[in-house]
């Protein structure tokens, strides 16, 4: 029996609003317990929730990056179940009209490029937090410790199509998704905190049918490794299951890392009747045509885009296009670079920065924002290459002169200052490439036999009475030319 | 329609009131009596009408009023205090229920 | 045995107290202090929580800003506020068990503005629990007593917004109306009342029970003092999403309504003989019908014949879908409640029960000893039309019928300024008489309900007595009108009480007969 794997995953992504969706209260992480709540976090009699634009615009531009459409019009509900990290015992969320419908995301598995469908995106609010430490009541039995600081955190809730085939498709459609929240200045991406929080919905079916498996929902992924192992555990779970005759319940599963299993989590939410409703205190919220047109205009360059952008106006092979667009900040550091050169020289300033720069950012785990080498620099350290003053090997040294900040990091002073300067005189190259010829005669007789090799050890011999400081082009031009001569 | 008290059970469980059985008799009688009310919209026609979640919304557009994204109230423990002054059971701050097995 | 008598009492209106006050002859300090001894004596179980060295600090506070001359209209004024209110300071139990040792950490924006403006407040007033009720007789703290007639209820569910008013207990007060809950108790007690366009009074602050419909509303003796209150009280505010920042073209802001009233009373001015000339009644066939007893109805057309007498022109309309306005209240108010009295879960406040093993079982508990009868049954059926399969044959439906009373309403006051009616088909009913049969204060809200669902303005003055009982008790007379017409109506209410003195009889006096 051959089976197909249907996988749907849902995404919670804490939007990154300086304050929460309803109240205004910090949205910082790491405060002490209950400190970031306010009278509307904690859910106190006559307190009311008031919607912050900040976590609208957000959705918004994530719906404007994946195509989607934005609802003109679109409706809050509470979504009604008791439990003691959401303190109102509803959570204010979207259920019939959501503010993004539709939409689409592309991101690659291995060399293939995939396509998928998204269903939807609505904002709600996010619960607090139950710490399960050494708490007791009054009464001695052991208790849970209820923080809400993270209750009120803006999340959008990104719902994809089931359309994903395998655990190694959903975890690439997860990444890009990552990329995109940031790169877009929505969401920090910290999945430690929870910024960035996955679900899959996982299912499998007999290959050929069109009916879906029943579904399990997988929680608790806190990394992309995680969701890998989770889907794959799940799937082999279902699997077993069927075929030992058993049937898969809908239900909610936690994975459990440790160990690399999913277990069946005691239901938060045990008739699963919600019992949505228009919240009557958020009268419908309308976002205008006006509004989506200055969010786009705001709008960065979209990494599909740029990617395009950068094979057809730098000339950069697609692989490099891809890596200097996957992250925002190197992509423009790389364009800051390539953009104080002349034309024609982007392919040095792609492999520089993918090059030197990153080996250095890794090294010393920096980011790209906190380089000590700025772009201007970097470039100007380029032209330095290309205008014959330095050699590429002399210019490493250079950069890393640089980094450490010698002679204020200025690359003319380090080459002044060092003695680095080519040696690119044809007179003076000449002269020494007649010492050479002179003080060599056995190996020219050897190149002279045909010997191609010869020719590299009169060019090493060369650089080494230069001290690596003459112009390699031109050395090795000028000595073919008294070779051939 | 008439309710059962399985009915009422369910309802009971939902919205977290603990019923003992005979309350439950009781409730089922009291409210199929109050449901014969509300029975009677059933008979309304009301094609075409849209549901009037806003009550101004017959007079005018009622649109969502947004607030600027902007922290307008920094916490600190002694506000956490003032807050969590009727709290049943509080330890270090965080509100203390009988232990979530998850 | 005589009652003392508070001092605030032996002036005809708040104007006049605000001159007595402005002109040094009695001092907020003084005012306080006689209410206070009042409300001691008083077994009208009006009030719930008193606190005299709060308010004797809020009037000494008066004092001083009427020794520097920088008195406000309603400095020094004694009231005090609904039980729905949450308030710093006094306790706020919404009438509840489940929040019986409640204290808020802010006050509601209602409390803060009336505060703001000067006002003394005297303590918190008992109320049906969480507002769901007709005659205060919900309260987990015990029923609230009718000045007129302690036998008989007061109305609700603002009941001791109402007692207290009529008793002379606080010179006004405020009170919540969801579905009558100012009006109906207002007419009861026979004192003046009113509840405002939706969305013009902040919510903020109010312990919720029907958010779609819950109104904020004073309650005092006379249609200008009701101005005094509701006028500060009003003006959108930032921290409810549903309050209104404009009033069709007029920002929602204190003066709003004052001036409309000023505008309105000064056309009157010019007809003198026939001040409502041109004015236009609205009298709906459908709240004259069988149901109305004899008494409510002869006071009422009395009233409106008054009306008649100043000028205005009485035009019969219909608003063919009164008796749905019942069902349809009863889904809407209680599916909205059962959700708004979900975070009572004794976690972070409220009752909690004493004994409980896990969560569901604290959970649970703690609901069914914190909630009376009337709420569990109202949470219960709020829980059923919303559930899975019924969501759309009751709640849907129910909104799509609230649209079109709604719509009844513009219609009818198309052809006419204002509407006026009963606000109760009979007057107070004896405390216990309706114990059990909650289904019959459900149908006694026949007239009020509609207004509540539409959000439109309206208000109920005393407009005579009803012998039915026995004892005379108040009748009221209800006055609706167009979206954002309160400062209208209020004018309106005070021509009919410049000819009439049923608003001055108070309770234990003689009765003056016919007017």
């Amino acid at each position: 029996m051959s089976w197909e794997i249907v996988i749907g995953l849902e995404t919670h992504v804490q939007l990154s609003t300086e304050s929460k969706i309803f109240s205004g209260s910090s949205t910082r992480f790491g405060a002490a317990p209950n400190t970031q709540a306010n009278v509307v976090d904690m859910a106190l009699p006559g307190s009311l929730p008031v919607l912050n634009q900040g976590a609208v615009e957000r959705a918004i531009r994530f719906g404007l990056a994946v195509g989607a459409t934005i609802a003109p019009r679109s409706i809050f509900a509470r979504k009604n179940y008791f439990y003691p990290d959401l303190p109102k015992n509803y959570q204010i969320s979207q259920f019939e009209i959501p503010v993004v419908q539709g939409g689409r995301v592309s991101f690659f598995v291995g060399e293939e490029e995939k396509t998928l469908q998204l269903t939807r995106a609505h904002l709600e609010e996010d619960a607090g937090k139950s710490l399960h430490d050494d708490f007791h009541l009054p009464n001695g039995a052991p208790a849970s410790g209820i923080d809400l600081n993270r209750t009120g955190t803006p999340l959008l809730e990104i719902v994809t199509e089931p359309d994903l085939r395998s655990a190694a498709e959903a975890v690439a459609y997860a990444r890009k998704l990552h990329s995109l929240v940031m790169w877009l200045g929505i969401c920090d991406g910290n999945m430690q905190e929870g910024s960035f929080r996955v679900d899959a919905n996982v299912s499998v079916r007999p290959a050929g049918q069109k009916e879906y498996g029943t579904r399990a929902e997988v929680k608790n992924v806190n990394s992309f490794r995680f969701l890998e192992r989770a889907i794959q555990y799940e799937v082999r779970r279902q699997i077993e299951l069927i075929e030992d005759g058993g049937k898969v319940v809908q239900e909610t599963r936690l994975y459990d890392a440790d160990r690399d299993e999913t277990r069946s989590m005691r239901s938060k939410e045990d008739a699963n009747d919600y019992r949505y409703f228009p919240d009557p205190d958020l009268p419908p919220l309308v976002i205008s045509p006006q509004w989506i047109e200055e969010v786009r205009l705001r709008m960065p360059e979209l990494p599909d885009a740029q990617r395009a952008r950068f094979e057809s106006e730098y000339g950069l092979s697609a692989y490099d296009a891809a890596q200097l667009s996957a992250d925002r900040d190197v992509s423009a550091y790389f364009q800051q670079v390539a953009g104080a050169l002349p034309s024609g020289q982007a392919k040095q300033a792609a492999n520089w920065v993918m090059g030197e720069l990153t080996a250095a950012l890794n090294r010393d785990e920096l980011s790209v924002l906190q380089a000590p080498v700025p772009a201007t620099a970097l470039a100007a350290l380029i032209a330095r290459i290309a205008d014959g003053t330095i050699s590429n090997k002399m210019a490493r040294e250079v950069f890393a002169a640089m980094w450490a900040g010698e002679h204020g990091g200025d690359a003319d002073a380090i080459i002044e200052a060092r003695g680095l300067k080519q040696i690119s005189d044809t007179g003076a190259i000449g002269a020494m490439i007649d010492d050479v010829l002179a003080a060599q005669p056995a190996i020219v007789a050897e190149y002279r036999a045909g010997k191609q090799k010869a020719f590299n050890s009169l060019v090493g011999q060369i650089m080494k009475a230069a001290r690596g400081k003459a112009n390699p082009q031109q050395v090795n031009d000028l000595l073919k030319a008294k070779l051939d001569a | 329609m008439s309710l059962t008290e399985t009915d009422v059970a369910r309802f009971a469980k939902l919205a977290r009131i603990d019923l003992p059985q005979d309350k439950i008799e009781q409730s089922c009688t009291e409210l199929n009596d109050l449901l014969h009310l509300i029975e009677r919209l059933q008979s309304v026609d009301t094609q075409g009408v849209e549901p009037m979640a806003h009550p101004l919304s017959a007079h005018q557009d009622v649109a969502l009023r947004l607030r600027e994204d902007t922290v307008t109230e920094e916490g600190s423990e002694a506000r956490r205090d003032a807050l969590t002054l009727n709290a049943p059971a509080l330890a270090d701050g965080l509100f203390l229920v009988p232990k979530v097995v998850e | 045995m005589t009652m003392p008598t508070a001092l605030h009492t032996e002036f005809e209106d708040i104007a006049a107290l605000r001159l007595a006050l402005d002109q040094r002859r009695v001092s907020a300090s003084e005012l306080a202090k006689s209410a206070l001894a009042a409300i001691e004596a008083s077994d009208l179980n009006a009030f719930l929580h008193v606190d005299p060295a709060l308010t004797l600090q809020e009037a000494a506070r008066a004092d001083a800003a009427i020794a520097q001359g920088s008195a406000g209209p309603l400095t020094g004024i004694p009231i005090a506020h609904k039980d729905a209110f949450v308030t710093q300071g006094w306790r706020s139990t919404a009438g509840s068990r489940m929040l019986a040792n409640y204290t808020s950490p802010f006050d509601a924006t209602v409390v803060q503005r009336l505060g703001q403006a000067g006002a003394v407040s005297l303590g918190k007033l008992n109320c049906d629990e969480f507002a769901m009720g007709s005659g205060n007789e919900n309260s987990a703290f015990g029923p609230v007593r009718n000045p007129w007639d302690t036998q008989a209820v007061p109305g609700g569910s603002s009941g001791g917004s109402a007692a207290a008013v009529a008793a002379g207990l606080a010179m006004a007060t405020t009170g919540t109306d969801t579905g009558g809950s100012v009006r109906q108790p207002a007419a009861l007690c026979g004192v003046s009342g009113i509840k405002p366009t939706y969305g013009t009074v902040s919510r903020f602050g109010i312990i919720a029970f029907g958010s779609s419909l819950d109104q904020a509303g004073p309650l005092a003796r006379s249609s200008r003092d009701l101005l005094a209150l509701l006028d500060p009280m009003s003006g959108f505010d930032e921290r409810d999403a549903t309050s209104l920042e404009y009033c069709d073209s007029t920002p929602n802001a204190a003066g709003r309504i004052r001036a409309d009233y000023e505008k309105f009373q000064a056309g009157c001015h010019a007809r003198d003989s026939q001040p409502l000339a041109g004015l236009r009644i609205g009298v709906p066939d459908e709240f004259f019908g069988p149901g109305i007893a004899q008494d409510v109805d002869t006071t009422v057309k009395a009233a409106l014949q008054v009306y008649e007498s100043l000028g205005a022109q009485l035009v019969r309309v219909s608003l063919p879908r009164t008796e749905l306005s019942i069902p349809a209240y009863y889904v809407i108010a209680p599916a909205e409640a059962s959700t708004n009295l979900s975070r009572y879960d004794g976690v972070r406040y409220g009752h909690r029960t004493a004994t409980y093993g896990d969560l569901e079982e604290m959970t649970g508990r703690s609901r069914a000893e914190g909630f009376g009868a009337e709420v569990q049954r109202r949470i219960l059926i709020g829980t059923y039309v919303l559930s899975h399969g019924y969501y759309d044959a009751y709640y849907l439906q129910a909104q799509r019928v609230r649209r079109l009373i709604a719509e009844d309403f513009q219609q009818a006051l198309k052809q006419c300024d204002v509407i006026m009616g009963p606000v109760t088909p009979t007057v107070a009913k004896n405390i216990g008489e309706r114990r059990d049969d909650p289904k019959a204060d459900w149908l006694a809200d026949i007239f009020t309900l509609g207004v509540s669902l539409a959000g439109l303005p309206a208000m109920s003055i005393p407009c005579g007595f009803g012998h039915s009982a026995g004892t005379p008790r108040p009748v009221g007379l209800q006055i609706i009108g167009r979206y954002f017409d309160e400062g209208r109506l209020l004018a309106i209410a005070d021509r009919f009480q410049q000819v009439t003195q049923w608003h001055q009889h108070k309770p234990g006096q003689a009765e003056i007969q016919g007017r």
